[in-house]
């Protein structure tokens, strides 16, 4: 029989590793298990072209917990963080507009706009600092569960009512407008011209299948704010060597203080014996045993996937069927010669450094979401562009680049069945570049490789299902003590001894680390593995 | 990144240290020379010239501008002469100070007012129902501070107005030689001293005029240090400094009113309702919490710690703005309040402060502790509260031509 572990983690992922690393740094024997021959899960860096190394999925952060950093000591293992400094709207019109750190600067940019919303960025960074800072309360601590009268609990509760309290009559009505809002009815009650609330109302979409004009949009662009508290745009950044950077310092430390991890090491199935999880079943055939199984793979993979439905309750497996995953973003990645410029900008190479966003207007965003609505990828998506290797030049030959494009709309359940999208790959792959060669003509004759993902290439390849980014949809509904399934909210399952970690736990979503770190402090205090 | 104001040209020759700092987005001189002393002395004992065109300049006008601005301000603009200008603040509705600065009244229906933040969008907020049409001059408009006791002599020179009966907070337009050009005696340094404002393309010609007529004058081109001496010694309040801007901050602790700031005079309460009138009512009626004062810090006691270690006593001969512990006299261990900026004045030979006091203890002429830190050990010295001007000449609201005028006729 093979070795017993104290802990298996199945997958990976930067949850799954900070989960690992935790639990080892806590004495207990970790083996992880990633299908894959490399670590990082969505948070990847592959060299899919030769000399060209691609954030394949997630390409950049900002949310990643600061105290996870320090805890696992993870700047030691090699995390390295560079600050983004500005966001770029190019225009077919005029000149767009760019937003740096420096705020002056970008007053005077929004001033070409709209005086008005120029100077009263500052009120509205006010009230997104002080939202922020309550739901800072409610991401580092696992969810709250307002069923339950256990005085741990209520303690929690007790806590989070005094920082809601604390933000103050003004700041608690704007929470409920922040709960129940669009993102662009929210941005509109600060901005008047929509050249500025149309590129900062797709942080309120990032992976949802919603319109900007959705009601309930404007918390998901608050979840993205929050990487914000630090300073300004400052606080998004690259990962030194790709975000694969950050899943494998996470993977160093967690080796470090003695987890062993295995790749290509697949899991088919979790060995359960009366309920209980008892070891999972690689699809090599090698078993191992371990009373704590922790699965960093989505919930709907892991428990309809790995354990199977007849071995649950109905009414959790019915709830988890109702989580919603649905994908609705794809990821172009290219190897370029050279570099275009952006006809609106030709000067301006400063901005190419920074986030570009082919946001024009909000229009624009609604007839996107709108060929979605009905099963098909936007002829004209919205589209976050990045160019990593003009801040980390390791990542491709000198002189050359790569331009990483997440794109929205693409939806996983396309009208003929999402089956159907390795036929429509290229033709989704050439949307987007020719969408961006509107903006910057050249950038055709330019590529030397270009990898397109839809959402059901992300499923195959890293496991995600539908393609999800955040392990099933950010909204309200499936958040907090309903992430993923009412009372399964704090990392357990219906399977006794088996928990989750990843993205689809609270509080989910992004390279931030904090399903790893919870599910691992959870574990520790519930169970003294 | 800063951008340079349409002085630029002549400021970067000029500016051998190399000193700037940004100020609203533009460069601004720190000190032209690596020492700012002669720049202050020539603030106090001759004249410097200095670059305001960062401030934020908005013209105001129309039918109604009057009585917009009547409703903004906490000062009645109705009251407000043709001709004159007013050093004013405004509030939000909780009665908080939002920013300060100035209002001229050029014509019936024309005002120009300055400030410190970027308040187009504020002022914006309230234009329903009024005639009025605001225009953000800040970027089309620029400005020169000609300060200190020979400015009047060097404009004599080169302007068409009679400078005699331009007086104190008053605005006149005139011509520099040919420059069309708003001048108002009013500034930042405390002193005899006037505002020069005229449109960017006359921007140069206008340096240049100022400091050939200056040449016999001793006029320097002063830089922001300087200024920031003669404004604690004036007892001039720096919003991001001795105060926050109400809409930009996040706990109500940092937030001021006019009362607390020392601007009650600045206030006409009972009028036709105006922004934060009703908060201001209130607190008129029941007292403030705090006050702004001047404090005088104890130089023999201050000498003896400094004594203690062996040292000669030291100053820093700049101006500082850290938030520095205050307090209560009797009871050391009891903070009632902070130093916001201070300096030591070299004309006074004093080491001076501005501090927000818990009003009990604001009357002048009583005692404090003031927290001093030598040799890297903290240390109490007493500090006697005082009205925050210290230094005020006469020199400032005088009227020597017209008097002379007086005593001849």
């Amino acid at each position: 029989m093979a070795k017993k572990y104290d802990v298996i983690v199945i997958g990976g992922g930067h949850n799954g590793l900070v989960c690992a690393a935790y639990l080892a740094k806590a004495g207990k024997s970790v083996l992880v298990l990633e299908k894959r021959h490399v670590l990082g899960g969505a948070a990847v860096s592959e060299e899919i072209f030769p000399g060209f190394i691609f954030s394949v999925a997630s390409y950049v952060v900002s949310l990643f917990r600061p105290h996870i950093i320090r805890e696992l000591e993870l700047a030691r293992f090699g995390y390295e963080v560079i600050p983004i400094d500005s966001t770029f709207t190019p225009s077919l019109e005029d000149q767009g507009l760019a937003r740096w750190g420096d705020w002056h600067k970008t007053r005077r940019e929004v001033s070409r706009y709209s005086k008005h919303d120029a100077e009263v960025y500052p009120e509205f960074s006010k009230a997104m600092t002080a939202i922020s800072k309550f739901t800072k309360e409610v991401i580092d601590y696992p969810a709250p569960d307002i069923t339950s009268f256990h005085p741990r609990e209520l303690k929690n509760m007790k806590r989070l009512g005094k920082e809601l309290r604390g933000l103050g009559p003004d700041m608690l009505h704007l929470n409920t407008k922040l709960l129940t809002m669009s993102a662009v009815d929210f941005l509109q009650m600060w901005f008047e011209n929509e050249r500025l609330v149309a590129p900062m109302s797709v942080s309120g979409i990032i992976g949802t299948f919603q319109g900007v004009r959705s009601p309930g949009t404007a918390y998901v662009l608050l979840h993205h704010y929050m990487g914000e508290l630090d300073g300004a745009f400052r606080s998004w950044g690259f990962s030194k060597g790709g975000t694969g950077g950050i899943s494998m310092a996470c993977a160093r430390s967690a080796e470090h203080f003695g987890a062993e991890i295995k790749t290509e090491a697949g899991v088919a199935n979790i060995i359960t014996k009366n309920g209980r999880a008892i070891g999972v079943a690689l699809e090599n055939g090698d078993e191992y045993y371990s009373d704590t199984i922790v699965s960093n793979a989505d919930p709907k993979r892991t428990l309809l996937g790995m354990v199977g439905e007849n071995k649950l309750p109905e009414d959790f497996v019915r709830d988890l069927n109702r989580f919603k995953f649905r994908g609705s973003s794809g990821k172009v990645n290219m190897a370029l010669d050279r570099l275009s410029k952006f006809t609106c900008r030709p000067d301006d190479e400063l901005i190419l450094k920074g986030d570009i966003t082919i946001a024009p207007s909000i229009d624009y965003l609604e007839k996107a979401y709108d060929d979605a609505k009905y099963g098909e990828f936007s002829k004209k998506p919205f589209i976050d562009i990045v160019i990593p290797t003009l801040t980390d030049p390791s990542l491709a030959p000198p002189g050359k680049h790569i331009m990483s494009c997440f794109v929205q709309y693409a939806p996983y359940n396309l009208k003929e069945g999402p089956d159907k999208w390795p036929d429509k790959r290229e033709a989704f792959g050439d949307a987007v570049v020719n969408t961006i060669e509107e903006y910057a003509p050249g950038l055709k004759d330019s590529i030397l490789h270009r990898q397109v993902l839809t959402p059901w290439d992300i499923e195959k390849k890293i496991g995600l299902t539908e393609g999800n980014i955040f392990q099933g949809e950010l909204s309200l509904e499936q958040l907090l003590f309903q992430r993923p399934v009412a009372g399964y909210a704090k990392y357990t399952t219906p399977i006794k001894n088996l928990w989750m970690c990843g993205s689809g736990t609270h509080p989910g979503g992004g390279i931030i680390g904090s399903g790893g770190e919870l599910a691992a402090k959870t574990i520790l205090k519930e169970k003294m593995v | 990144m800063p951008i340079g104001t349409p002085f630029h040209e002549r400021t970067s020759n000029l500016c051998t240290s190399m000193r700037w700092k940004e100020w609203s987005g533009y460069y601004a001189v720190c000190s032209y020379n690596s020492l700012h002393e002669p720049e202050y002395f020539a603030f106090r004992h001759s004249a410097g010239l200095l670059d305001v065109t960062p401030l934020f300049k908005y013209s105001v006008k129309g039918k109604d501008a009057e009585k917009f601005l009547s409703r903004v301000m906490v000062k009645n603009i109705a009251k407000l002469k043709v001709g004159r200008v007013s050093y004013l603040c405004w509030c939000n509705d909780e009665g908080k100070v939002v920013d300060d600065g100035t209002c001229m009244r050029l014509d019936e229906d024309v005002f120009f007012v300055t400030s410190a933040d970027p308040c187009y969008y504020w002022f914006k907020r309230f234009t329903r129902g009024y005639d009025v049409e605001i225009e953000d001059a800040t970027d089309v408009i620029c400005g020169l501070a000609l300060q200190g006791p020979t400015s009047r002599d060097i404009l004599k020179q080169v302007i068409d107005i009679d400078m005699d009966t331009l007086k104190f907070f008053g605005v006149r337009d005139a011509n520099i030689e040919n420059i069309p050009v708003y001048i108002s005696r009013t500034g930042y340094t405390g002193d005899l001293g006037y505002e020069i404002w005229t449109e960017n393309k006359n921007a140069l010609q206008l340096w240049d005029t100022l400091m050939g007529a200056g040449r016999n004058y001793d006029i320097q081109p002063a830089g922001l240090d300087a200024l920031d001496i003669t404004r604690v010694e004036s007892g001039l309040i720096l919003k991001g400094a001795d105060y926050y801007n109400a809409q930009h901050v996040l706990i109500e602790d940092r937030m001021s009113t006019p009362y607390e700031l020392g601007l009650g005079w600045t206030v006409n309460l009972d009028r036709v309702p105006f922004m934060g009138q009703a908060a201001l009512k209130k607190e008129k009626q029941e007292g403030s919490l705090w006050a702004t004062v001047g404090l005088d810090i104890n130089w023999p006691e201050l000498e003896a710690i400094y004594n203690n270690y062996g040292l000669p006593p030291e100053v820093c001969s700049s101006a500082w703005r850290q938030s520095i512990p205050i307090y209560d006299f009797d009871n050391p261990r009891v903070q009632i309040g902070y130093a916001t900026s201070g300096t030591w004045s070299p004309t006074l030979k004093k080491n001076i402060a501005l501090a927000t006091i818990q009003k009990r203890y604001d009357k002048s002429g009583s005692k404090i502790k003031f927290e001093v830190t030598v040799e890297h050990a903290r240390h109490l010295v007493s500090a006697i509260v005082n009205k925050p001007q210290f230094f005020d000449p006469e020199r400032k609201k005088s009227n020597p031509g017209l008097e002379k005028a007086k005593t001849n006729g």
